[in-house]
């Protein structure tokens, strides 16, 4: 998997000094509309660890999104996002180690229905539920934002643009960790397993345990892309561990590239502003959307990522 | 000194016997061939031996430790090295990563995960050494995918050098090269066997002969005979089981 260049990761950095400078002339409806897409940036660039990363295709990974968002709701109301935060990475990342350790007995078509009966099972533990609290979702008080007992009290017209830096700060957080973790070793057996895994478990490779802990790893990230969209919406609902959504992310990859790191990131902005463009011209949305999706598809084989030579390696 | 043995080694594929009760040793310093026809069971051998297949009946031991049920990966670790007949590595990557994936394998465990790839001089001395060792290290930047079929064998034996394994499993290394090619891959394998103990299976009775130390001939996953070359190419029953249709 590619990781952007220099000029790559320059570019990446403009965009985000953009994204960062949006609250200055966007409005409070485009602030948001921008933090929908950093929260689906970072559950898709979760996803990618395991996909374009290990090569493992999961249709489970919206359950871990859906478990972090559950975490504001279940913890007590209005405590430090300090505390949810790590909470909502930890609960995602012990269900993720519960169905790694399961479904990662399989490979390829019975990975894809074993993670896509997993994160059924963890949808319906919050579809309609006490634990859950109803299937239509509910409202949730949102993380206060407390570290180390300094606090940001935020006026109700700059919310918006706080969540934005919230979320394009771990985004970014989140997209250099993983590029850093791609150098490593880690990440080079990572791309040994994705381009045969029977070879390296032959050069001594206990494959299924390298392929768990970056199971793990997304599903703690996806924790933190739930996390962030409950707290940006004060929302949670059982359908954001919906399989659906997973697929979602899935089209992102697929739309950015999935051969390189910052692929899901392009995927997902490409996402929300074509589903955005595509509400004002027409009411059938899906359609527009599909076509758009399959002709970018069809057309970049490597995804928007594929696009211009700054992007190489 | 025995590096590998292997008692009463069975494999069974529905009604077919692979591989019929094989027993054989493998010794560091020997160079020790297995010939024999089209499925004979040599390769299934090799697959039983490296843990990628397991047996029906019998044991291997590993420096005399029973490794029976250990998987692939965990014998690799204890010192078994391999090359596949049909040429099996990551095309997508340089020669180098390939040598170099190959030696990252040593003590590979959450403690070193997190470790610098391009700054790990353990990994990225032996990537080096096994490369020089086959004499593709003016080569270690290429693409996997576009090195010829020759040098292409030649790093599947680098991967199986990394970490100085006791065992190497060798299964047609020679394959598809010509003469001139094959010739110094000979002297390389004779020049192994020094260090290692050296299991070859191969189809070429001139190379056979003219590197082996010990020779063990499979027809049908049993074994006909087991001697020095000398003796086999004496041997009457194995010139006309095999010899005899197959040159
Ligand atoms: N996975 C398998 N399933 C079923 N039968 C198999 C399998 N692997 C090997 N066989 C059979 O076992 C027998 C031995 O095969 P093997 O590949 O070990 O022979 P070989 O001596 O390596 O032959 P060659 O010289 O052609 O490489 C053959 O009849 C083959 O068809
Ligand atoms: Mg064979």
């Amino acid at each position: 998997m590619l990781v952007a260049g220099r000029r790559g990761s320059l570019l990446l950095a403009l965009a985000a000094l953009l994204v960062a400078a949006l609250p200055l002339f966007a409005s409070n409806y485009h602030l948001q509309l921008a933090s929908t897409a950093l929260v689906a940036a970072m559950f898709a660039l979760s996803l990618q660890l395991v996909v374009g990363g290990a090569g493992m295709v999961s249709l489970g990974h919206a359950a871990f999104f859906g478990i972090g968002a559950y975490a504001i709701h279940l913890l007590p109301a209005g405590i430090s996002i300090a505390l949810t935060l790590p909470a909502a990475m930890a609960l995602a990342a012990i269900a993720a180690l519960a169905v790694g350790a399961l479904s990662l007995r399989t490979r390829g078509f019975f990975f894809l229905m074993t993670t896509l009966a997993f994160g059924q099972m963890l949808f319906f533990v919050f579809h309609d539920t006490p634990l859950g609290g109803g299937k239509d979702g509910v409202f949730i008080t949102r993380p206060a934002l407390e570290l180390f007992g300094l606090a940001w009290e935020i006026p109700r017209r700059q919310r918006a643009a706080a969540m934005l830096w919230i979320n394009l700060g771990l985004l970014a957080a989140m997209y250099v960790g993983l590029a850093l973790l791609m150098r490593t070793l880690f990440g080079r057996a990572l791309l040994g397993i994705r381009g045969n895994e029977d070879r390296m478990r032959a050069l001594g490779y206990d494959t299924r345990t390298v392929k768990l802990a970056a199971f793990v790893l997304a599903g703690a990230l996806a924790g933190v892309a739930g996390h962030c969209q409950a707290m940006t919406e004060a929302f949670v609902t059982p359908e954001m561990l919906a399989w659906h959504h997973g697929a979602e992310a899935l089209l992102m990859i697929l739309l950015g590239g999935l051969g390189a790191l910052h692929g899901p990131i392009l995927g997902a902005f490409a996402y929300v502003g074509l589903g955005e463009a595509s509400t004002l011209i027409t009411e059938r949305q899906r359609l527009v959307e599909g076509l758009v999706i399959l002709a970018v598809v069809l057309a970049l084989p490597r995804g928007l990522a594929g696009i211009g030579r700054g992007w190489r390696r | 000194m025995t590096a590998l043995a292997a008692e009463g080694l069975t494999r069974r594929f529905g009604g077919l016997t692979a591989v019929d009760s094989v027993s054989l040793t493998l010794s560091v310093g020997e160079l020790h061939a297995v010939i024999g026809p089209n499925g004979a069971g040599k390769s299934t051998l090799v697959n039983l031996l490296a843990g990628e297949l397991r047996p029906s009946a019998g044991r291997i031991l590993l420096g005399g430790e029973d490794v029976t049920t250990w998987p692939t990966w965990r014998r690799a670790r204890r010192g078994i090295g391999r090359s596949f007949q049909r040429t099996n590595l990551l095309r997508d990557m340089s020669a180098h990563e390939n040598a170099r994936l190959a030696a990252q394998a040593a003590a590979f465990g959450p403690g070193r995960w997190l470790r610098d790839a391009g700054r790990d001089a353990a990994s990225l001395a032996e990537a080096a050494r096994v490369l020089e060792r086959v004499g593709l290290l003016g080569r270690a930047d290429a693409v996997a995918g576009t090195l010829s079929h020759g040098e292409l064998r030649l790093l599947e034996i680098a991967m199986a050098l990394a970490n100085r394994p006791a065992v190497l499993l060798l299964d047609e290394p020679l394959a598809g090269m010509g003469p001139e090619e094959s010739e110094p891959v000979g002297a390389l394998l004779r020049d192994l066997a020094r260090d290692h103990a050296l299991l070859l299976i191969e189809h070429d009775m001139d190379v056979v002969f003219a590197v082996a130390d010990r020779v063990t001939v499979m027809v049908d996953g049993r074994v006909l005979e087991h001697g020095v070359p000398t003796a086999i190419r004496a041997s009457a029953a194995v010139r006309d089981a095999y010899l005899g249709h197959g040159a």
